[in-house]
């Protein structure tokens, strides 16, 4: 049982921590990312039709998952822009394109879906084993992934020229224009990277949680839950690698616990959102969001 | 198409009219003091009402609406011809017919009645809080609460229709609260805390109308028992004008009278001012005086309540049973009352207009042949509509440059011929 809880912890946090990851960036930029659930269920719809397709022709593992996963990289970029281009260009409303990238993931997913099974079910199939490492213990390619991208993106936002720069565009935009930043350019490589390590997320959820996915239930909230976490790991890489372990222990929970210990089930499947109410709570005198964030930037202003 | 024009004509009239009456009785009074003639001053009265309902902000916001729905539908039809170009004049048509496709087309029509008169309550539910400056997000949940006090009512407790519907109202006002107060004394996003809310709030009905608590769950057919009869919506009549269709209920009133107190609620009490002046600057606000937290707390207490009594409308039907089994995301009703809100421009009387287009559209979609599309292509127009809509402010400034040239044009022509 140990073993089970451990392994579905670390798919569970897994995708939490790439896609908290990703939210932290576009924040950090000063663009709020409401739009990662949506930016999820397109890389992973990019994903795992890729990967079903490599499997028919039949090419090498390793060709296989670097292919598939490289599509949901660039699913998830593609969709972002649309939230970059309305943001940042046309200075659009940030909550509202965010929610109608979610609405419209949904309904683009079941549509291509079924486009490319030829039949009403929006369900596709590919071959999960081929994205995990040990034979007896399911640790997929991805958490391995996740472990180099929360150091590179410590290191990224805190020790280098770039990261100070994007971090500035978060917290004063004006004041890091004055001083020569492209504050647009910035803030279009903060999303660019939700994007990335949103599809990324969304991608490695799904292989790693079973043989078949069905679109038309997009990614189960599970966005949502990353926005969470990034709030709760106060936008620093690795609070957020840690608050995913958590939030993925809680989640492991509800997925396994169903109906245990005479409590009914619809209390472990509260649990995670309970327990990031509570921490909510608990933390939000200290949280310190940037504070440049959910307003577009504006050469103009002062 | 025809509804696109009605959108057009009734929203402009409805919008400007309020407006622009100041301004145009002092247009009379002027005309008639410079020309001293009445019929003069009756024609020109005509023309300037007209010209300034062209300068005004109403009619940009309109226009800016109408452009993103024009767009929005020509991006799904070119994903329906995507899809299958053999088959994509007859699906597109079938979209813009919506439900004049089938060949009872009133009882079509009373769906499409029926549909818009929660997904308008939704979005007011959503306005309500925007001018508060909230974005209550958390109206799929509230509207599943709402749900659940509705459908335990009716069934548990055997109570009438319209107790059932206050207790909808009550059930989504305490959902409303919840991110109210967090936002209120903890300074927490209602954005997250509302998401979370909503996914608590779908497990707590699924329990409480699933086979578990076995309240009301009907285990053969896997979804809930029928609606009592007496928790049915009574329809006073309105068979006769829809072929017998029983859809288009009490509701529709309720949601116009709805739509009325909101108007007067934000534009005419004291309340509404603080609201609003909330909305715009919370500090600001603050500062004079107002009490910002009760504001909040109240302001998403109506918002919840509005968005609980929405589902009470859909669920107090035969239309549809709700299957705790297989609702296993959030219902779709509440996302879209966000779209409907903006591109209503946020009022009250253009989400009326936005409700219906957006169902109409939907509606469409499901008469779309499924053995080439699936249904899902209207709600991916309408979500295209709304992300169009977040670009509404560019198209409005877009139109006010036009507006600017022509003017500085036909400035700079006079200037020349002066010059001559």
């Amino acid at each position: 049982m140990t073993g089970l809880i451990i392994q579905y912890t670390l798919i569970f946090a897994t995708v939490l921590c790439l896609v908290a990851l990703g939210g932290m960036f576009s924040e950090r930029s000063g663009v709020i990312n409401l739009g990662l659930e949506g930016i999820m269920v397109i890389g992973a719809l990019a994903g795992a039709i890729t990967t079903a397709l490599l499997t028919k022709f039949g090419l090498p593992v390793i060709i296989n998952v670097a292919l598939s996963t490289v599509a949901a990289i660039l699913a998830g970029w593609l969709y972002s822009m649309l939230l970059g281009v309305a943001c940042i260009t046309f200075k659009a409303d940030q909550t509202i394109t965010g929610t109608a990238l979610n609405i419209m993931s949904t309904a683009l997913a079941v549509v291509i879906a079924r486009m490319y099974t030829g039949t009403p079910s929006s369900q596709i199939q590919y071959e999960h084993s081929i994205f995990m490492l040990l034979k007896n213990f399911e640790l997929s390619v991805f958490t391995i992934i996740m472990a180099i991208l929360v150091v590179a993106s410590f290191i990224f936002l805190f020790k280098t020229k770039f990261g100070m720069r994007l971090m500035a565009c978060g917290e004063k935009p004006q004041a890091a224009a004055s001083v020569g930043i492209n504050v647009y350019l910035q803030r279009y490589i903060g999303v660019s990277i939700s994007g990335i390590l949103g599809g990324l997320g969304g991608f490695a959820y799904i292989v790693q949680s079973g043989n078949y996915w069905d679109f038309k239930n997009g990614v189960v909230g599970l966005g949502f839950l990353a926005l969470a976490v990034m709030i709760f790991g106060q936008w620093k890489p690795v609070k957020i690698f840690l608050a995913s372990l958590v939030f993925g222990f809680c989640q492991t929970i509800a997925f396994l616990y169903q109906g245990m210990f005479g409590i009914p089930q619809f209390v472990y499947k509260m649990l995670p959102y309970v327990v990031c109410m509570i921490v909510l709570a608990v933390t939000s005198k200290k949280s310190r969001a940037p504070k440049a964030e959910g307003i577009p930037y504006d050469k103009g202003q002062r | 198409m025809l509804l696109l024009i009605l959108f057009i004509v009734l929203l402009a009239f409805l919008l400007k009219k309020k407006r622009n009456v100041e301004n145009v009785k002092q247009n009379i009074i002027d005309a008639a003091r410079d020309e001293m003639e009445v019929v003069k001053t009756k024609k020109q009265f005509n023309k300037e009402w007209f010209k300034d309902f062209l300068k005004s902000e109403a009619f940009k916001n309109i226009l800016a609406s109408l452009v993103c729905v024009v767009l929005g539908l020509l991006i799904g039809f070119i994903v329906i011809i995507i899809v299958n170009a053999q088959n994509s004049p007859k699906a597109i048509m079938a979209i813009l017919k919506g439900p004049l496709n089938a060949v009872k087309w009133k009882k079509s029509l009373a769906i499409v009645i029926f549909k818009s008169v929660p997904l308008l309550l939704c979005s007011l539910s959503i306005i309500f809080a925007y001018k508060c400056g909230l974005f209550n997000i958390g109206a799929p949940g509230q509207y599943v609460i709402g749900t659940m006090f509705a459908l335990v009512a009716a069934h548990a407790f055997d109570a009438p229709w319209y107790i059932c519907l206050v207790l909808a109202a009550v059930g989504g006002a305490l959902w409303g609260i919840i991110p109210g107060i967090f936002k209120a004394f903890l300074n927490v996003n209602e954005v997250i805390t509302s998401i979370m809310f909503n996914w608590i709030g779908l497990h707590l009905l699924n329990y409480v109308a699933g086979p578990d608590m076995d309240l009301m769950y009907n285990l053969t057919l896997a979804e809930c028992k029928k609606l009592p009869v007496a928790a049915k919506l009574p329809t006073f009549g309105s068979e006769a004008f829809f072929d017998g269709s029983s859809f288009v209920t009490v509701a529709v009133p309720i949601a116009i009278v709805l739509v009325i107190a909101l108007l007067i609620i934000l534009y005419k009490t004291k309340f509404g001012y603080e609201i609003r002046a909330t909305g715009f600057n919370k500090d600001a606000a603050k500062y004079a005086g107002m009490n910002y937290r009760r504001n909040i707390i109240v302001t998403m207490a109506i918002s919840g309540a509005l968005a609980g009594l929405a589902a009470a409308t859909f669920y107090l039907t035969d239309y549809e049973i709700y299957s705790a089994v297989k609702q296993t995301s959030l219902p779709a009703m509440g996302f879209n009352g966000i779209a409907v809100a903006f591109l209503g421009c946020v009022n009250p009387v253009g989400a009326i207009f936005s409700s219906i287009l957006i169902t109409y559209i939907g509606v469409g979609g499901s008469y779309l042949d499924t053995t080439y599309y699936s249904s899902e292509i209207g709600n991916l127009i309408s979500a295209i509509i709304i992300y169009l809509s977040a670009f509404s402010l560019i198209i409005k400034t877009i139109i006010g440059k036009i507006s600017f040239k022509k003017k500085s044009k036909k400035a700079l022509k006079e200037v020349k011929e002066a010059d001559k």
